[in-house]
């Protein structure tokens, strides 16, 4: 059975229909990425899964379960159960690197503190932040404030991990130490649901590749296949643009 | 002039010095009383004004209509309807309840609009990204929202409780013994009003001066990143 | 016990408090733009180049806008026959509000000066602007938009105040109001009436000045 099934999913924003039948699905530990132009909708389906633009239609499975969207409790469930890493990293700004990391499991899930806090320190030591726990975001780096925003999201426990372009914003020289966070995840097994431009790190560490332009998915398949051998003029025509940079 | 200098000696006994503080102590109890009490009532205010779903829109409309009509009301005509709506009521309320009550009135309306003002200046993706932690209303409020907008609200919040120490001079006029109404009184007693007003006009610059440059002081400091503060106590 | 409203009485003696509010525009209108030069020239002084100056125009400011408007007209009302200048009463007043302008316009309009970037100065010098047209197609268009919402914002606030002028007597809307409800005991309702028609002046003054600024000026306007 897979892990997330994702069917006919559809979303508009103020009329404009950005999300137009999206289907697919992911075996648990598999790593997913959603490639494509700027507005082809990748980065929309990652905030309909977490409950922050409201969904037209379709449905979504997370292990055998359906979460419906139409009340508070299934969105507030969906948020339990996933966790999301935003482009601009969104730590906030008024806590220290140890807090952004336990206040969720602390006050929302209501875990022990001392056994969050263990827990974060593990996490973050891990993502080589372990001289940083009580640093403010204003005083890393890029690339370390998007470690924290990554361990932040794993201190949730989530079933699955949703990355939205996770290095967009990080200066060339800091991309490499987030991808190495990312690809011990992938080692770990952590099952993955990731927006990418890095191609060449999709191709690396992706199972499954979905390709999407103006709200549909044009294409999916392994890596090989999808960028090998393009079946569609669409995909051909995108990774072509894609490796001539 | 001779005749103002000459009256020196008999103003400055120590019966009216005395007078003189305590009308200051009375002006400052009652700026804070009302100022602090508004400020706190303000919140709510801005709460209610920002809960959503239909339900909640009578309550907003009201939280729009009561701040967006008591911002537009002279403070003195506030302060004669707290009066006589209260004295209907209630007779012998104290003068200086009703004073409080009528600054309070004024004070949460335009404090509301600076906390909106301050709420609003925290970017959205950090309130999304508490939704996506699933923080309710109220830890998204008190965890990340008044944290962050604490810089841009606190200022302007100073500025207009300094301000409104030279607009407690508007509530002699219902009879509380503040600095102006001392003043008129030392007037009507026979003092020259060069002499009493102008003492009177330092005894309020002595007040609020001191607090508006502690205002300036407060907002530069609070305009630097938190973490290149000197001690973490305003973190 | 129980209050029974009564505002047809204080409905019956409308055209008295339109009267009123009417001469709360005026004190406004005239406290308003008698001000504004002054509080220019002061502006001038607190950016000038004489250490003198700013600190004459700097003492002033400070001074006035740290102290109540009301003792100031005191001050004039009761103090200044002692030396032999008699004003009248609403002549102080408007004394009074002119000043409060002269110091709070000095503040708005300093804040104003201080707003032109350098950068911008520099780009117009680079594209070979003289001096003169730097200061008419750079400078005041920026000073513009920043002095004038916070203008209007203070015209509202200095409406507002005029309502002290009823200490002294003088019949303008809160000292009309005022003397209906002497003549008749209904405090509430006549200073409910009052209340309402100084929210639609004040709004309609609001309304009036974000239509003049974005008509004039392409100043966005906000009016919540």
């Amino acid at each position: 059975m897979p892990h997330l099934v994702v069917k006919d999913l559809s979303a508009s924003y103020a009329k404009l229909r950005v999300l137009n039948g999206i289907s697919f699905s992911l075996e648990k530990g598999e790593v997913a990425a959603l490639i494509g132009p700027s507005g082809s909708g990748k980065s929309t389906i990652l905030r309909v899964l977490m409950g922050l633009t409201p969904m037209s239609g379709g449905e979504v499975t997370l292990n055998g379960t359906r979460i419906s969207y139409n009340s508070a409790a299934s969105i507030r469930n969906a948020r339990d159960r996933m966790a999301i890493v935003f482009q601009q990293y969104n730590l906030f700004q008024n806590m220290d690197v140890m807090r952004n990391v336990t206040i969720a499991p602390v006050k929302i899930k209501k875990r022990p503190r001392a056994e969050v806090e263990a827990e974060a320190t593990r996490i973050l030591t891990k993502v080589g932040l372990a001289d940083k726990l009580h640093a403010y975001p204003d005083q890393l780096s890029g690339g370390q404030q998007q470690r924290v925003a990554i361990a932040r999201a794993l201190a949730l426990r989530p079933e699955i991990l949703l990355l939205d372009e996770v290095t967009s914003a990080l200066d060339p020289e800091l991309v490499n130490e987030v991808l190495d966070a990312i690809r011990d995840l992938a080692r770990d097994g952590m099952t993955m649901l990731i927006v990418s431009h890095e191609m060449g790190f999709v191709r690396e560490i992706a199972n499954t590749v979905i390709m999407m332009d103006k709200g549909q998915v044009v294409e999916s398949g392994k890596p090989a296949d999808i960028f090998d051998n393009p079946r569609t003029d669409r995909l051909r025509d995108f990774v072509g643009k894609i490796l001539r940079h | 002039m001779e005749q103002i200098l000459g009256q020196l000696p008999d103003f400055l006994s120590a019966n009216n010095i005395a007078f003189l503080a305590q009308a200051m102590a009375m002006t400052l109890a009652l700026t804070f009383a009302g100022c602090g009490l508004g400020f706190i009532l303000a919140f709510i205010v801005v709460y209610i004004r920002q809960t959503p779903g239909l339900w909640a829109l009578p309550f907003r409309l009201l939280a729009i209509l009561y701040v967006e009509s008591f911002r537009r009301i002279p403070f003195l005509v506030t302060a004669f309807l707290v009066l006589f709506f209260i004295a209907a009521f209630i007779k012998n309320a104290s003068l200086f309840l009703i004073a409080v009550i009528a600054i309070c009135l004024y004070a949460t309306a335009f404090s509301a609009d600076i906390i909106r003002g301050g709420f609003e200046s925290v970017p959205r993706h950090q309130i999304e990204t508490a939704q996506a932690l699933n923080f309710s209303r109220w830890q998204t409020l008190t965890q990340v929202i008044i944290p962050q907008s604490w810089p841009v609200i606190l200022p302007p919040a100073m500025v207009f409780m300094v301000a409104f120490i030279k607009d407690t001079a508007l509530v002699g006029q219902i009879g509380v013994f503040e600095l102006a109404f001392r003043g008129r009184e030392l007037n009507n007693k026979g003092f020259s009003g060069i002499l009493v007003f102008g003492t009177i006009a330092f005894l309020y610059f002595v007040m609020s001066y001191p607090l508006t440059r502690f205002g300036q002081w407060l907002e530069k400091r609070l305009a630097t990143p938190r973490s290149q503060r000197p001690v973490g106590k305003l973190r | 016990m129980i209050y029974t409203f009564q505002f047809g009485v204080i409905f019956g003696r409308m055209p008295e408090l339109l009267q009123g509010a009417a001469l709360t525009l005026e004190l406004a209108m005239l406290g308003f733009w008698l001000g504004l030069a002054p509080a220019l020239a002061l502006a001038a002084m607190r950016s000038s180049r004489s250490a003198i100056a700013r600190r004459l125009a700097g003492a002033y400011v400070t001074f006035l806008t740290n102290t109540p408007v009301l003792i100031h007209v005191y001050f004039m009302y009761y103090g200044l026959p002692e030396i032999g200048i008699y004003l009248d009463k609403h002549l102080a007043v408007i004394i009074g509000l002119i000043t409060a302008t002269s110091a709070y316009g000095c503040e708005i309009m300093r804040a104003g000066f201080l707003s032109v970037r350098q950068t911008e100065i520099e780009a117009a010098e680079t594209l070979g602007f003289s001096r003169l047209q730097q200061i008419w197609f750079v400078i005041v268009p920026h000073i513009v938009r920043t002095v004038y919402p916070a203008l209007a914002n203070y015209f509202i606030i200095l409406t507002l105040s005029t309502s002290m002028a009823m200490i002294f007597g003088v019949n303008e809307l809160l000292g009309t109001a005022y003397n209906i409800a002497s003549d008749n005991y209904r405090h509430i309702e006549a200073f409910t009436v009052a209340a309402g028609i100084y929210i639609v002046i004040t709004f309609a003054a609001t309304l009036s000045l974000a239509f003049i600024g974005q008509w004039a000026f392409r100043v966005k306007a906000k009016i919540f």
